[in-house]
């Protein structure tokens, strides 16, 4: 399949913005910004997003102490329509810009394309931006934000964050030494409200495919992380995992770390794009840099769905898109 | 690994969903909602002396400027969340279907947002509401000529 070892791509540093209820979660701490409720002093859900992610923009730029228009090129995903929010966020910027869309798989996506386009020498430093919002989601993906309904518990919980990550050709304390790109993978699954099960495959042949072209084993990384499978997603990918006789020890979800899904009604777990950047670039990020993890896999996964083919039947094509980071020694 | 295999690997794992405690909730909730529309009703046919037919429509519009406000507050969901189909059945449901569709759509304006979107889940009751209403009509008539 599609996975290439990198040799000279470094991540600069990262800002991450979230929401109350990432903040009330276990990682909390690990976030940089944090706004009370969904509005972000905004009118509309739409602004709050591109708020966020404004301001995780502004904090990445200001830890590497570089302007905006110090970057050759910005690419941006999130979960809207048209890629709303980092397009209408992009009309600030100077620099050219691409929007990409990966649904919650776009976390990696955007870091594996900026790996490439620095690596082949076309860019030295590469902006990625994701953002997810929950009232945006469930607006675009569900039901009104108010409207009173009992949720399925395979359901998860779309996180509310911006996530703006810098990786350039200069040697820091962190590089990516691989990526692996996806396929798309359908087995048949149609209930949008169980993306979990409709999106393990995809971990399942991207994690696989990521080991094979690589040699690598599970034994290679200290951690490995799938994007948003979330709980009942991670155990029938560890199951499938198991009946390849694959050691699952060291397995973890982005969508279970985010939250206590035991206190917060989060139903399975996290999901969106920003679900897998906040925990990676947040929390797996900081744990890098004080060298208590050494090499760390992250699968992040994406439904690739549509309301109006779900509303006609049509089952779920689910991509993941793996990117390893590791300590430079 | 097929479709089939997968499905059958993916239901063995599936959480349990919670159909007994769902269904006494609704059951609960819908009770206390039927008990506090009772009290309504008779509190106009007692304290203002209406008589039945029309206290009770204007039950139904208490109870659904109740479950408007509630909605509007954003109180509605964290109930209904308990209550499932006990909050959804009742006219609360509608009311909550329409107001939730119509904040929503706040940010698009009067015409395209709020006056487009309101019914865009309360609608599909109106269109079926009236669909089988009249067929019963149709039905109705016909047995009146028979008989």
């Amino acid at each position: 399949m599609f996975s290439r070892l990198l040799d000279n791509v470094y991540i600069m540093d990262t800002g991450t913005v979230c929401g109350i209820l990432e903040h009330q979660g276990p990682l909390g701490m690990y976030f940089d910004k944090y706004y009370q409720d969904y509005y972000c002093h905004e009118k509309t859900f739409e602004k709050a997003e591109r708020r966020m992610l404004r301001d995780s923009l502004d904090i990445c730029l200001k830890k590497i102490d570089m302007q905006e228009s110090d970057i050759d090129l910005y690419l941006g995903s999130d979960l809207m329509n048209q890629n709303t929010t980092v397009h209408y966020l992009a009309r600030d910027l100077t620099k050219p810009f691409i929007g990409v869309y990966g649904a919650c798989s776009s976390f990696t996506l955007t870091l594996a394309l900026g790996s490439m386009l620095i690596e082949g020498g076309f860019a030295n430093k590469i902006m990625t931006m994701v953002s997810s919002h929950n009232a945006t989601a469930e607006r675009q993906y569900r039901y009104p934000v108010e409207y009173g309904i009992q949720k399925k518990n395979m359901s998860t919980f779309t996180a509310t964050a911006g996530v703006s990550t810098c990786i350039a050709n200069m040697k820091t304390s962190i590089r990516i030494d691989a990526f692996t790109l996806g396929r798309v993978i359908d087995y048949g699954q149609t209930d949008p409200n169980d993306m979990g099960r409709a999106m393990a495959p995809a971990a399942f042949d991207t994690f696989t495919n990521h080991m094979r072209d690589l040699k690598r084993s599970v034994d290679d990384y200290d951690l490995i992380v799938t994007g948003d499978l979330s709980h009942y997603g991670l155990k029938i990918f560890k199951e499938m995992l198991k009946q390849e006789n694959i050691d699952t020890s060291n397995i973890h979800d982005c969508g279970c770390l985010l939250y206590d899904a035991s206190k917060q009604n989060v139903f399975q777990g996290g999901s969106g794009c920003g679900c897998s950047a906040l925990v990676t670039m947040g929390y797996l990020y900081s744990l890098l840099k004080e060298k208590k993890l050494k090499h760390v896999l992250v699968i992040a996964t994406g439904a690739l769905l549509s309301p109006i083919m779900t509303a006609q039947k049509e089952s779920i094509p689910s991509i993941a898109h793996a990117v390893s980071l590791e300590v430079v020694e | 690994m097929d479709n089939k295999k997968y499905n059958q690997l993916a239901q063995s794992m599936k959480p349990k969903s919670h159909k007994i405690k769902n269904s006494f909730n609704a059951f609960i909730y819908g009770g206390i909602i039927g008990a506090i529309a009772q009290f309504i009703l008779e509190c106009y046919m007692t304290i203002y002396d209406i008589d039945e037919l029309g206290a009770v429509p204007m039950m139904s519009i208490t109870l659904v400027f109740i479950a408007c406000l509630l909605t509007g507050l954003g109180l509605y969901d964290n109930i209904a969340k308990h209550a499932g189909a006990g909050t959804f059945i009742p006219i609360t449901g509608f009311a909550n279907s329409m107001t939730s569709a119509a904040l929503d759509s706040k940010s698009e304006g009067l015409i395209l947002g709020i006056g487009a979107n309101m019914f865009k889940l309360g609608g599909t009751v109106i269109t079926y509401g009236i669909v089988s209403s009249s067929l019963l009509g149709v039905i109705r008539y016909v047995f009146t000529l028979i008989g």
